[in-house]
């Protein structure tokens, strides 16, 4: 049910707020690495996250993580904790800024930067093995973090 | 409390995943012969809390380690077979063949124990820069393809001739700047996904990434035999496919940086026997 409503409002808003997404160096961390504001300013689509989650050429967070609710995807990694109930004890702030660039909460974290695009070494063009192109994009856009971060609120129950 | 609670859950569950993983306690015998799979790590590794290494071989399933226990039932022995054939065939300018200089291909028994190494010229030489040089210089015929198939079947029956013995590259002395070299680039997180090899080889091996077992990526089954490609494969196309996988710009195969690599991983494996070719899925 809220879920639907908020579906409606993001569609509802869709197009108008392009002009207040944050750039990747422009993310405001705090001290523990979370970031309080919407990367889009609109709200995230859960259902979307999850396909995002579990999609090699998207987050591939199954690469290294478990979760209930992804256990229709095919092989789980464990490079990472599992998932269940991340919802729960971490604040939507706190995911977004772990989802944005781990680093910046977990120091030195093997957990990529999704939202990310400059201090590389060697970045390449995707997985082709060729160099990066000069604008290189981040992993993830940053409607798509938000509906990574909507889809992880969702795990409450761990 | 309910944090609390959820933490011992947490933990609970990554002390079960845990046992799924691992490396597993099977014996590696290739023709009855026992080989060292599983060994005291070198006092180089000493910083990095390995102290056991592991051949790739108890990482994977046992279907495919089967394959490897006997060389009737190597897929990658018929390469080292069609090797044999261009060891006595004469080609280039020269008129030589491998075998009208070197006679028995046995004689190459323990070389590959000691690639990479420096040679007079102090240049760092691996297993492929051997044989281009001959091909080139006393053959006069032309050069072999780094990861083609003639090249590695060729690596693959002179490292075969060293089954059983234990890697023993020098890190000392003139090799040292390149050790150096090498071991910088396995710490270096590279690419987009910041991901070094130590990341996935030292920090995480026996865990599974998708639905890859990572094993402690040891280099003493090269050159390996992929079922998937249904060949032998190089260890400079396997860093390759490993730095690509980091979204990163690679290296190429027969690069400097890479033979540098080369040589510092194989020292990670000083005491693993040679194991070429090993089967991997
Ligand atoms: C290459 C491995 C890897 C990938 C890919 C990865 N993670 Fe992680 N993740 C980790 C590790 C390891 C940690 C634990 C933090 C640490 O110790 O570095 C972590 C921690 C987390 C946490 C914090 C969990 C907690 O208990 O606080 C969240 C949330 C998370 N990851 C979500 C994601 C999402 C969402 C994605 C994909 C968009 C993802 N991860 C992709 C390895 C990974
Ligand atoms: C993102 C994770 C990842 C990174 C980073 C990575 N590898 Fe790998 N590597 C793998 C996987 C997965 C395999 C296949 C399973 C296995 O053998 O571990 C593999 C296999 C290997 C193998 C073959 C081992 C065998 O027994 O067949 C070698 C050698 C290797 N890697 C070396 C390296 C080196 C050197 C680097 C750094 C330049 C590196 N890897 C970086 C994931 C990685």
């Amino acid at each position: 049910m809220r879920l639907t409503a908020i579906t409606a409002a993001a569609t509802l808003i869709a197009g108008m707020a392009v002009a207040e997404t944050v750039a990747p160096d422009d993310v405001q961390y705090g001290e523990y690495g979370e970031v309080e504001a919407s990367l889009t300013g609109m709200p995230g689509d859960p259902a979307n996250g999850k396909v995002i989650i579990t999609s090699r050429s998207k987050g591939n967070c199954v690469a290294c993580h478990t979760a209930e609710a992804w256990s229709d995807a095919a092989f789980h990694g464990e490079v990472g904790p599992m998932l269940d109930g991340v919802g729960g004890y971490r604040s939507e702030a706190e995911l977004r800024g772990i989802v944005a660039n781990a680093k910046m909460t977990f120091e030195g974290s093997v957990m990529p930067a999704f939202y990310k695009t400059s201090g590389f070494i060697r970045p390449g063009d995707a997985y082709t093995g060729k160099a990066a192109p000069a604008d290189l994009p981040p992993i993830l856009s940053a409607q798509e973090i938000e509906d990574v971060v909507a889809f992880l609120m969702t795990l409450q129950d761990g | 409390m309910k944090f609390k609670a959820l933490t011992a859950v947490v933990a609970l569950c990554a002390a079960t995943t845990a046992y799924a993983g691992g490396a597993d306690d099977d014996v590696l015998a290739i023709d009855g012969e026992e080989m060292i799979s599983k060994t005291d790590a070198p006092a180089h590794l000493a910083e990095t809390g390995i102290d056991t290494i592991i051949s790739g071989w108890h990482f994977r399933e046992d279907d495919t380690q089967a394959m490897q226990l006997d060389t009737f039932d190597n897929p990658g022995m018929i390469f080292v077979d069609q090797a044999m054939d261009s060891w006595n065939t004469v080609e280039g300018e020269a008129g030589e063949s491998c075998a009208s200089c070197h006679g028995d291909v046995a004689e190459f028994e323990g070389l590959s124990t000691k690639m990479p190494k420096v040679d007079e010229d102090g240049k760092l030489v691996v297993m492929e820069d051997l044989i281009n040089e001959c091909r080139t210089e006393r053959m006069q015929a032309n050069e072999w393809k780094w990861s083609g198939g003639t090249m590695q079947a060729m690596v693959a029956l002179i490292n075969h001739q060293s089954l059983g013995m234990p890697m023993d590259v020098a890190i000392d002395g003139a090799a040292a700047p390149f050790w150096e070299q090498g071991k910088e680039m396995y710490y270096t997180r590279y690419g987009q996904l910041e991901l070094s090899c130590a990341n996935c080889h030292e920090q995480n091996y026996g865990n599974y990434i998708r639905a890859d077992h990572l094993s402690q990526g040891q280099t003493n089954g090269f050159p390996t035999y992929r079922l998937k490609q249904a060949k032998l494969i190089s260890k400079h196309n396997r860093f390759r496919g490993c730095i690509r996988d980091t979204r990163a710009e690679t290296f190429a195969e027969g690069s400097d940086e890479f033979r540098a690599l080369e040589l510092y991983v194989a020292s990670r494996g000083n005491g693993l026997s040679v194991e070429a070719p090993a089967v991997r899925q």
